[in-house]
């Protein structure tokens, strides 16, 4: 990520330790990932300690300090999807991607996550990939859903 | 300063506002064990260790001494056996993570706690934050702090500001109550060293 941008997003909030949350998420979302370089700089520019930047963003779940891929798979393993065969659509996954919950594939095609439900359990077992709802998933469906991602 | 009075296991004890209990108690020759807490850094708060039972009006309460700010009138018990139980068990649990750090081992032969009751996860820290705080409080280097949360939660050197600060510092090393600290800290070194061999080659005479 380019550097100048993080300082545009820290003069939006007049680089204000207090809103130190506020920059990393804006720059997780806008780059998916925080780079050492980024933490480094947003600690220097609003004199946190680096060693707090780090505390935060990896206490939070929705900051990653690895690239994420260009997709983001959630798959539910909620209570309802889980009897309906949520299993079965992550194992699907696993073998088609190579890679488990909580990785990304060196081409940095997918990211995969588990979550737990996502409000919609009479579609399970469900799949979303970055906001689209896949209903009613089954491991020929999940293989047609993937393929259909560059 | 205002004089505060209470009573501290049956006897009377003078406090000045703005003091925890466990100042008030420590003030008075009263003893009250401590892992997380130390004179130059703020009150904590982490390992509960200090915890004290407060007796009110028939009812009884458990505090953490060394967050707790004396009041006038208050009754402590630091030894009761509600407090020497709840020690007990905080002691076994810290044991499951630092089986062999000999502060816990000297206070669990107090208390009577067994370092067995818990299945062992040796994570070695036992999160008192003793090495973060005074690097953050005392040094204000910032070199070592926590990351991630939870059971997850360790503690983690800055590899570039630890390399600079930590050699001739050190100062957190005797805090820890387990070897956690130095272990991070070699293995820190050991696995950043070569940003320090990055510095410019002498020139040749
Ligand atoms: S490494 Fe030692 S001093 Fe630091 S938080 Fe863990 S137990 Fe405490
Ligand atoms: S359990 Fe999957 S959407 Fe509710
Ligand atoms: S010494 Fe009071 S909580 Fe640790």
């Amino acid at each position: 990520m380019d550097l100048t941008r993080v300082d545009e997003i820290i003069a939006k909030h007049h680089g204000e330790a207090s809103s130190l949350i506020q920059i990393l998420l804006e720059i997780q979302s806008e780059n998916s990932w925080l780079p050492k370089e980024v933490m480094e700089r947003i600690s220097q520019e609003l004199q946190v300690p680096l060693t707090r930047v780090h505390h935060i963003s990896t206490f939070y779940k929705a900051f990653s300090l690895v690239p994420k891929g260009r997709h983001e798979v959630h798959i539910c393993m909620g209570t309802a999807c889980h009897v309906r065969g949520a299993t079965r659509v992550l194992d699907a996954v696993q073998d088609l991607t190579g890679i488990k919950p909580g990785e990304t594939d060196l081409e940095l095609k997918f990211s995969l996550e588990t979550v737990n439900c996502l409000g919609c359990c009479a579609l399970g077992p469900v799949l979303e990939i970055d906001g689209k709802t896949y209903g009613k998933m089954t491991p020929v469906e999940t293989k047609n859903v993937l393929q259909s991602y560059e | 300063m205002s004089e505060i009075r209470l009573t501290i296991d049956g006897r009377e004890v003078k406090a000045s506002d703005g003091m925890t209990l466990l100042e008030a108690a420590q003030a008075a020759g009263i003893h009250i064990p401590t892992i997380c807490h130390h004179e130059k850094l703020e009150p904590f708060g982490g390992c509960r260790l200090c915890i004290v039972e407060l007796e009110e009006k028939g009812w009884s309460r458990l505090v953490v001494s060394c967050v707790y700010p004396a009041e006038n009138n208050l009754v402590v018990h630091t030894r009761s056996a509600k407090v020497d139980r709840i020690r007990k068990t905080i002691l076994e649990l810290l044991l499951a993570h630092a089986p062999d750090a000999f502060d816990l081992q000297d206070l669990a032969k107090e208390y009577g706690a067994d370092k067995d009751r818990f299945e062992k996860e040796a994570s070695f820290c036992i999160h008192c934050g003793l090495c973060v705080r005074y690097c953050a409080e005392v040094k204000k280097k910032n070199a070592v702090g926590f990351i991630d949360r939870g059971i997850r939660k360790e503690i983690s050197f800055v590899p570039e500001i630890a390399l600079k600060e930590c050699w001739d510092c050190k100062e957190c090393f005797p805090l820890c109550p387990t070897e956690a600290l130095q272990a991070a800290y070699v293995l820190t070194r050991a696995l950043a060293g070569h940003l320090l061999e990055k510095e410019p080659a002498q020139p040749k005479a």
